[in-house]
């Protein structure tokens, strides 16, 4: 499968298929393995026994419809899946017993889609985002399991081999397997902790796709996946009052909300264009009312964390109709609150542009150049921008220079060789602007 | 249940910082975590090990049987002693881990014995 299989199809793209198969497919995927996993206590029975009914769905919807409700549909035939392949292994005689048993439990109508099959997914992403994994291997893991991604898919996403892939979501699954890591939601004193390791795990799989290390500068697919597993958890999260409130859940949806909202004006022509010189008509106007939505409702809870100041940082600036009408001052506040919370040098490099807007370039300079981040391509990008705007052309030719050579996709690359080539040339005195 | 061994590594040179009442408290602490296992029933088995250049390693995997003086891997760190415990799931094996290593003061690997 090539590496665009796993994005949605053109509209008006030839549909040799029943329309929006693929997308019910990813849409259950989760609650039917995670519904399965529960009740079979085997990952990887649940897993094969889903791959095995969707190949029944596959064969049997274009011709006969999809059911009213897919995913219970899917649950049964899987479910009858897991049973053949248990009767068949005599070994799991056990476990035969237990099912055998548990079947007759299993009512003929189709599962709700709501309460306990929520917990279901809930249990599966904190096994799927378990601290014992690599981090790596929770993405993939979650993408799998979760998300329905193929094998292939995933591994075209992170630009490594399908057997390479295939053996790290294989390796996992024995690792879950032989060590026992449980299948539940954490207590409430793990809580926290364990949840911040599941909305890093979606953060990764966004900024996979939005800042693109594969050299392309947008990957929708990811993002757009990372943005539907949030939304579940959040889902999943309210679907369980016990766990209370948690802001940083809403948090990080507004935040890739607001960040994907500008996603379709952020590149033109293959070279990037920066958010002041965007075309701000182009931005999902509904994503933002989302994503403001939301900011306002976490704010409200009054536990600020990471995710929510950065939503809200970015809710400042999808709120601004014109670049020039940008609340500046409130940007930098939020930064100074992240940065109490988030003590690193890439906060501080871009509390620093927010300074820049609000005290000059001359300040936001002293600011940046002590960063310990000369390998990152941004902070020779910020160094250059402040330093074109002193005129200070030739220390600003140089940076620009050294952020081309760091910079990991195509066009952010060409965007920096533009500013660069517009500059002065060397012997031109030129004023500050 | 599973069983899980709880594996103490320790820098081969040992604890050269530390001397016999510096490490009494470490002692102690070992000796309330070993008895807290034995209360609630998950203790199987526990043990400390004699300095790495104690082992001496026995090859019979060929047609002679080769004797040599020990470790058998050279690393920075070595095996240095273990918890053999039961416990319903890694979460309550890891929480085990991380009050033996603080009783013991130093890193602890987490290992599921293979069933049956």
């Amino acid at each position: 499968m090539n590496e665009h299989a796993s994005r949605p199809p053109a509209p008006g793209a030839e549909a040799d298929q029943v329309p929006d198969l693929a997308s019910v497919f990813r849409a259950e995927h989760g609650r039917v393995v995670a519904s399965l996993a529960r009740r079979l206590g085997d990952l990887d029975l649940a897993e094969d026994a889903t791959g095995e009914a969707l190949l029944v769905a596959a064969e049997r919807w274009p011709g006969q419809g999809v059911p009213p409700n897919p995913g219970g549909w899917l649950t049964t035939v899987a479910t009858n899946k897991a049973l053949d392949r248990i009767r068949r292994e005599k070994r799991r005689q056990d476990k035969y017993v237990e099912v055998a048993t548990m079947i007759d439990r299993i009512p003929s109508e189709p599962p709700e889609p709501t309460g306990p099959v929520e917990d279901d997914r809930l249990r599966l992403i904190f096994t799927c985002c378990h601290p014992a994994l690599a981090p790596e291997n929770r993405v993939a893991l979650t993408l799998r399991l979760l998300g329905g991604l193929t094998v292939a898919e995933i591994a075209s996403a992170f630009l490594v081999p399908e057997t390479t892939m295939a053996q790290r979501i294989t390796r996992s699954k024995q690792k879950i397997r032989a060590t026992h890591i449980p299948y539940r939601i954490p207590g409430p004193e793990d809580l926290p902790a364990r949840l911040s390791g599941v909305l890093a795990v979606l953060y990764l799989v966004f900024n996979e796709g939005y800042l693109g290390s594969s050299g392309e500068a947008l990957r929708t697919d990811l993002t757009a996946e990372a943005i539907r597993l949030a939304r579940q958890l959040r889902e999943m999260v309210a679907g369980t009052p016990a766990l209370g409130p948690l802001p940083e859940v809403d948090g990080l949806l507004a935040l890739m909300l607001l960040v994907e909202s500008r996603a379709g004006a952020r590149v033109s022509g293959g070279v990037l264009v920066p958010l002041e010189e965007q075309d701000r008509t182009t931005w999902d106007a509904e994503m933002i009312d989302e994503g403001h939505r939301l900011v306002r409702g976490c704010l409200a809870v009054n536990r600020p964390g990471a995710y929510q100041l950065q939503a809200a940082i970015n809710a400042v600036h999808t709120d601004a109709v014109e670049a020039s009408m940008t609340d500046w001052s409130q940007v930098v506040q939020l930064f100074d609150q992240l940065l109490a919370t988030t003590p690193s040098p890439v906060v501080a490099l871009n509390r620093a542009v927010a300074v820049a807007e609000v005290d000059g370039p001359e300040v936001a300079l002293a600011l940046v150049d002590p960063l310990p981040l000369t390998a990152y391509h941004a902070w020779h990008a910020t160094r250059a921008d402040l330093l074109r705007r002193l005129g200070r052309w030739d220390q600003a030719r140089s940076a620009y220079g050294r952020a081309i050579e760091l910079a990991g996709n195509e066009p952010e690359r060409t965007f920096l060789t533009r500013r660069r080539d517009a500059l002065p040339a060397p012997s031109t005195p030129g004023p500050a602007v | 249940m599973t069983q899980y061994l709880l594996s103490v590594h320790d820098p081969e040179s040992g604890r050269p910082d530390m001397n016999e009442s510096d490490m009494q408290p470490v002692f102690a602490a070992v000796d309330a975590f070993n008895k807290e296992l034995q209360a609630d029933g998950s203790w199987v088995f526990a043990g400390g090990l004699e300095e790495a250049s104690t082992a001496t390693v026995v090859d019979a995997t060929g047609t002679d049987v080769l004797v040599t003086d020990g470790p058998y891997a050279e690393t920075k760190e070595q095996l240095g002693g273990f918890w053999v415990v039961e416990a319903p799931d890694l979460d309550a094996a890891l929480e085990m881990a991380r009050r033996g290593s603080a009783a013991c003061q130093s890193p602890v690997e987490v290992r599921p014995f293979q069933s049956e």
